[in-house]
């Protein structure tokens, strides 16, 4: 990393293309890979997490195309059993949890606080290698023969009964935590220690706060997923007794660990979406958030809940009916803060001057499905309800409401979004439009008919179902497929935008915020060329003038 | 600082960060919420502590007897005086006292190599007294020479009930039980021991820099980071000791 060494004198940026930014930095594979530059690392997420999605999204494929018959023809129930294990944790491990932390976490965070790096450089490499190895484990699991416990890896059938790869995917998921919590930590420590100046945390962008949320969760969450899984991967290989109740261990206290962290988690993917959708529903309405103490604090209401609420997926494992109602009514309080958000967002819709982006579709797209997905969060926190389709499709249906049509749409407005800023390039509009929409048609197709199923009893889980369900489960995978589409017409245009995409310029949004209006796109390496101050509100609209020139040069040391 | 001039050259400066200050406070935050992480992390182990001690206390108080006092003991007092030298160390590197900083960490790295040392002993006495989990784990019969004037302290009622437990058939219960015991020793104390070679490690890299005279009054934040880190492993040890080695004793007392 050479120093951006800059003149006192002004420099009026002029030639774009002679412009060194973070892209031309370095072409060797020695400067991607062993880069100290957060935008970079960034690039190096996009690319794997991307990668991770798409495995996982086989898995998915092969999975539908089993459920549209109602026998198991196309693989034995064993290998069913594989395919949404794996389809699970590659999902769950390896890309809702890292991808928009680890993509637009690390691009943006130090750029929108007025930073030149994370406060941990190195830090946070090695989080991008310690995410990889954990990758390498899994994968060697999958092309050994997979893993069958399911994603939960509910004691004792993991460490007892189970003959297929456990121990590598549990190290491989306890090495990845690891990615998780440093993550975390240099970003906690990055909004504490390396603000801008006059960058008070009420000034700050609400993504921000997103991702300070997340990383407090993956701080104190992570910890205990992994020395459950260590203590799960002792009793597996040395038949010491933690868990297995032949041992005299406890099962249950194996589900009360995992879920510990793995509620928590939940919120590890859909708060930092959810700060996405903060500065891309602003920017497309023309005007400042509503209410943004409200939606700052919501925040920090979803650490304490998080942490609170584990014992709602534990409702038929036989904890006490008193556990259970407290751990219901907890639940609901989590709506709570999901609504302030909801509404704020569409309050800072109205009267506004929206316009109908790609990144504002995604927007719409998130706020509709999120929707549907936390209200039938609610029906499940409702023990009678719960009970009935506990372990059915429901449940399924319910969690991908918020997985994809939360945080991947979140993801993709994302993306979307800051892609102009990332590579200097925009994408071609129509097409992304169009994409959204298959993707939206699509993602409603797959997972609305699960909901009936759920409620009409299929239980998750299984290749083969009666007959009576099979034209549902056709609409499933039809959905899927269309879905399918949906993402590999974004994967190729996006990739095609990269090289022949026109140039976007420095702010082709008209956005407020550090990133879109004190720098370049793409950004030089060490972000500004001068530290920039902060003097007013974000998303202060009210004061853009928009018959201005938004691309105008970035001038430095006036 | 003295001033901002001098330290925005310090060599140890990373590029990021405007001033050493900044910097010292960056790295100070992280090694706290580190150490908030690693409380999450020994947590669990103590929360499954608590459950199966709870369910099983004849059982733990049986099989606490079993450990060898003396040498949990011992081992008590060599971290606390290395928690000692090593806020000399601190101490010292804070006054600029190079040659005194260097003596302290070798002070805290031989008594933490002591530890070790002491903790590989009773290993191997468990080990050989078939007292590790696994196919080989068997109380019964465990009859070591070191250890049963231990266990002849414990003839209390607990080991009483155990007896008539085993002599009713309920042996292979029992024997489930004090395992518990043996697995979360062994997974509580060897995760406790991984943080203190680790601790040796950081302590070794801290001579070596000390004496490359890396540190000076301005800058001297590695000595203390690594000092909350070994503070904090001892801080575990202190509740490891009674948890492990004090149960069941106050029985006949």
């Amino acid at each position: 990393m050479s120093a951006h060494v800059i003149d006192s004198q002004v420099i009026v940026q002029t030639e774009h293309k002679e412009q060194e930014n973070y892209l031309t930095a370095g072409y060797s594979l020695k400067s991607w890979f062993l880069t100290l530059d957060h935008k970079r690392i960034a690039i190096l997420y996009l690319i794997s997490v991307t990668a991770m999605f798409f495995v996982g999204g086989v898995f998915a494929s092969l999975m539908r195309l089993e459920l549209m018959t109602p026998q198991s023809d196309l693989f034995e129930p064993d290998n069913f059993n594989k395919l949404f294990t794996m389809h699970g944790i590659v999902m769950v491990f390896f890309f809702i949890i890292p991808a928009v932390p680890g993509v637009l976490g690390n691009f943006l965070l130090p750029l929108m606080i007025g930073a030149k790096d994370v406060a941990f450089p190195r830090l946070n490499l090695l989080s991008w290698y310690v995410y990889i190895v954990g990758a390498a484990f899994t994968m060697f699991t999958i092309v050994s023969g997979g893993v069958d416990t399911g994603w939960t890896f509910y004691t004792p059938y993991s460490t007892s009964s189970s003959q297929t790869h456990v121990v590598p995917v549990v190290l491989g998921l306890f090495i990845t935590g690891f990615s998780s919590i440093l993550t975390g930590l240099n970003f906690m420590v990055t909004i504490h220690r390396m603000r801008a100046p006059g960058l008070s945390w009420f000034r700050l962008p609400l993504m921000v706060w997103s991702i300070y949320a997340t990383s407090i969760i993956q701080i104190l969450g992570t910890p205990v997923i992994a020395v459950t899984l260590m203590m799960a991967g002792l009793e597996k290989v040395l038949r010491i007794g933690i868990f297995d109740p032949n041992l005299g261990g406890d099962p249950v206290l194996f589900q009360h660990l995992f879920w510990f962290y793995s509620h928590p988690a939940v919120y590890i993917m859909i708060v930092p979406g959810m700060g996405v959708i903060n500065e891309v529903v602003t920017c497309f309405s023309r005007r400042s958030i509503f209410g943004y103490r409200a939606i700052a604090f919501a925040n920090v209401g979803f650490v304490v809940f998080s942490f609170v609420v584990w014992g709602h997926h534990m409702i038929v494992a036989g904890q006490s009916v008193y556990s259970a109602l407290i751990f219901s009514i907890l639940s609901y309080l989590v709506g709570i803060f999901s609504a302030i958000k909801v509404f704020n967002w569409t309050a800072t819709m109205y009267k506004g001057s929206i316009s109908f982006d790609t990144p504002m579709l995604y927007v719409f797209g998130f706020q509709g499905l999120f929707l549907i997905g936390g209200l039938t969060g609610l029906f499940l926190a409702a023990l009678g309800f719960d009970v009935h389709v506990h372990d059915t499709y429901f449940v399924v249906a319910h969690f991908h409401y918020v997985m994809v049509g939360g945080l991947v749409m979140a993801f993709l407005a994302g993306i979307h979004f800051w892609w102009p800023k990332m590579f200097g390039r925009k994408y071609p509009e129509s097409i992304a439009r169009f994409s959204m929409i298959l993707i939206f048609a699509g993602f409603n197709l797959t997972f609305f008919p699960q909901f009936i199923l759920g409620y009409l009893g299929m239980p998750r889980r299984y290749a083969s179902y009666p007959d009576e369900f099979q034209v549902l489960n056709i609409m499933s995978t039809a959905g899927g497929s269309v879905l399918g589409l949906g993402f590999l017409l974004t994967a190729a245009y996006m990739i095609w935008s990269l090289f022949f995409g026109k140039e976007a310029g420095k702010n082709p949004w008209k956005a407020t915020g550090l990133e879109w209006e004190k720098t370049t796109s793409p950004p030089p390496t060490e972000n500004f060329f001068e530290t920039p101050t902060v003097d007013e509100e974000p998303y202060n609209y009210a004061n853009r003038d928009f018959t201005k020139d938004f691309n105008e040069e970035v001038k430095v040391g006036a | 600082m003295h001033s901002s001039d001098h330290s925005a050259h310090h060599p140890a400066l990373a590029h990021h960060f405007q001033d050493l200050d900044q910097q010292k406070d960056a790295t100070w935050l992280a090694m706290w919420v580190f150490l908030a992480t690693e409380i999450m992390f020994f947590g669990g182990l103590f929360l499954a502590y608590v459950i199966y001690r709870s369910s099983y206390p004849d059982a733990f108080a049986i099989a606490s007897n079993a450990l060898n006092v003396n040498m949990g003991l011992g081992n008590t007092f060599v971290l606390i005086i290395s928690s000692f030298t090593m806020a000399m160390s601190v101490y010292s590197a804070q006054m600029g006292q190079i040659g005194r900083l260097v003596v302290f960490l070798i002070l805290t790295l031989i008594l933490g190599s002591t530890f070790l040392g002491v903790k590989y002993f009773e290993y191997k006495d468990k080990f050989e007294s078939h007292l590790v989990p696994g196919r080989h784990f068997d109380f019964a019969h465990h009859h070591d020479p070191k250890t049963g004037e231990l266990l002849e302290g414990a003839h209390s009622e607990s080991a009483n009930k155990a007896t008539e437990a085993h002599s009713s058939g309920h042996s292979e219960k029992a024997k489930r039980e004090i395992q518990i015991f043996f697995s979360l020793y062994f997974a509580m104390t060897g995760l406790h021991a991984f943080h203190m070679i680790i601790g040796a490690g950081l302590l070794t890299w801290l001579i070596v820099l000390a004496l490359k005279g890396r540190f000076s009054r301005e800058y001297n934040s590695p000595v203390e980071l690594v000092g909350l880190y070994w503070h904090f492993v001892d801080i575990v040890w202190i509740f490891l000791f009674p948890l492990l080695y004090l149960i069941g004793r106050h029985h006949h007392g």
